[in-house]
């Protein structure tokens, strides 16, 4: 039997509770149990997580960067989304 | 997935050479104008054939380094003196193969795979850095390796941080945390050594002796000789010039040698006041260049114990996807008469 290479996975880290998991790297393994014992060999070895996440790179759907001037167009020209849109009169409080 | 590349090949097909050319320079344009404005390059951004390749070369070289780095170091783990240094000896080693993974997996987001990367470095068609092919001949080499090949490859590897390619800045982010704990073990232990009986202090003094030219051959050729460094300066993939770390590396160790009751092997090294730096003597790059061609003392055996390391682990990674099949398999045999069972309740029939 040849085997071809393992799959390829991307790891998130929660490095402490309280935290959300965040990308850290990723992996080749061959299933995903294999997946999470060589995330904490290779992602953990000085305590850096809690919790981890494995998801197999091809299950991953991504934004194109070639398109990613009209993809984010529509929030550029909403400035009144931001509290620094708005004028308040000085002395107002808790605002 | 649509990048630049495939934006150009499909445009072929309906416009003109003039718009393709049009489309490609603009590209080029976006690509110098986010590496001149300090942005990051990621993997699926349009870059040039020949910047790809230099990375490529470039972080191949040094995970290739990083594996083949736990030989040397790992010839002393079930000799080391005390149960202390055995488990730092172990965890620095294992070090090196995370280092190793973080840098495949940053070569990879270039659209090589780890086969090939693997296969490159055992026929030879990839290079790691010749320091590996020198031997480990006491105890005092630990040391010797911590301090001075791992405080060169911290000199290297801080502005590696910056470069302009974001997968392999993250990558650098995180070796160098763990470096500085490689450096620090060292230099304790070349000064336990030092301060010990007289044969110790010879002993650490004959290691730091036969690693420091070495040490500063690291660093690649002077640089009027340096055959990537102008272009690479250029993408920002490197921050500072051979010559300029080699400085600064030099100018670090000579306090820190003194510190230690040791001595670096230079006759010709001495501080000069005018130019606020150490000047050091003349590197033997015949050398240098003899061990890269494969002549030093121990490339045969480092290359050799890689490939059998490959070779004796292949019945594991069969088992592990063959394992990962049989249970893949299974999962869908278990999800499909789930479905069965449920349909068939409904109405009498099965939908497999």
């Amino acid at each position: 039997m040849t085997t071809s290479e393992w799959p390829l996975w991307e790891v998130f880290v929660r490095s402490r509770r309280g935290l959300s998991h965040t990308h850290a790297g990723s992996l080749h393994a061959p299933d995903a149990e294999l997946a999470l014992r060589n995330a904490r060999d290779l992602y953990t070895r000085r305590g850096e997580g809690v919790s981890i996440w494995v998801v197999p790179s091809a299950a991953i759907t991504a934004s194109s960067p070639d398109e990613k001037d009209p993809f984010f167009e529509p929030a550029a020209d909403k400035p009144y989304r931001h509290p620094t849109f708005y004028e308040i009169p000085e002395g107002v409080k808790h605002l | 997935m649509a990048t630049a590349a495939h934006r150009i090949a499909r445009t072929r097909e309906e416009d003109s050479p003039a718009d393709e050319a049009a489309l490609a320079a603009a590209y080029e344009a976006a690509f110098d104008a986010a590496v001149a404005a300090d942005e990051r390059i990621e993997p699926r951004d349009w870059m040039p054939d020949a910047y790809r390749a230099t990375l490529v070369r470039q972080i191949a070289q040094h995970a290739h380094s990083e594996i083949i780095g736990m030989q040397p170091e790992a010839n002393w783990i079930t000799r080391a003196p005390s149960l202390r240094r055995k488990a730092i000896l172990m965890a620095k080693v294992q070090d090196e193969a995370g280092h190793g993974l973080y840098l495949y997996s940053a070569a990879e987001t270039l659209g090589t795979s780890r086969d090939e990367l693997l296969d490159k470095l055992h026929s030879g068609r990839q290079k790691y850095s010749s320091i590996f092919n020198y031997p480990t001949l006491t105890w005092a080499d630990v040391g010797a390796i911590g301090w001075l090949v791992d405080g060169a490859a911290i000199t290297n590897q801080v502005p590696l941080c910056r470069c302009s390619y974001g997968p392999y800045a993250r990558a650098m982010v995180r070796i160098c945390k763990e470096e500085s704990f490689h450096q620090r073990q060292g230099y304790e232990l070349l000064q336990a050594l030092s301060r010990g009986t007289p044969e110790q202090h010879e002993m650490a003094q004959d290691a730091v002796n036969r690693w420091w030219w070495p040490s500063l051959m690291m660093f690649g050729p002077p640089d009027d000789q340096s055959q990537h460094s102008a272009q690479s300066m250029t993408w920002k993939i490197k921050r500072h010039s051979n010559d300029e770390l080699r400085q600064r590396f030099v100018d670090i160790c000579v306090p820190q040698a003194e510190s230690l009751g040791l001595t670096l092997p230079d006759p010709d090294l001495r501080w000069n006041e005018e130019r606020g730096h150490y000047d050091f003597g003349e590197i033997d790059w015949t050398e240098f260049r003899e061990v890269l061609k494969g002549n030093g003392p121990c490339n045969e055996q480092r290359i050799t114990q890689r490939r059998a390391a490959h070779d004796e682990g292949t019945w594991v990674r069969e088992a592990a996807a063959a394992y990962a099949e049989k249970h893949t398999a299974k999962d869908i045999t278990k999800d499909r008469s789930k479905d069965i069972t449920k349909d068939g309740a409904k109405d009498g029939e099965t939908t497999a």
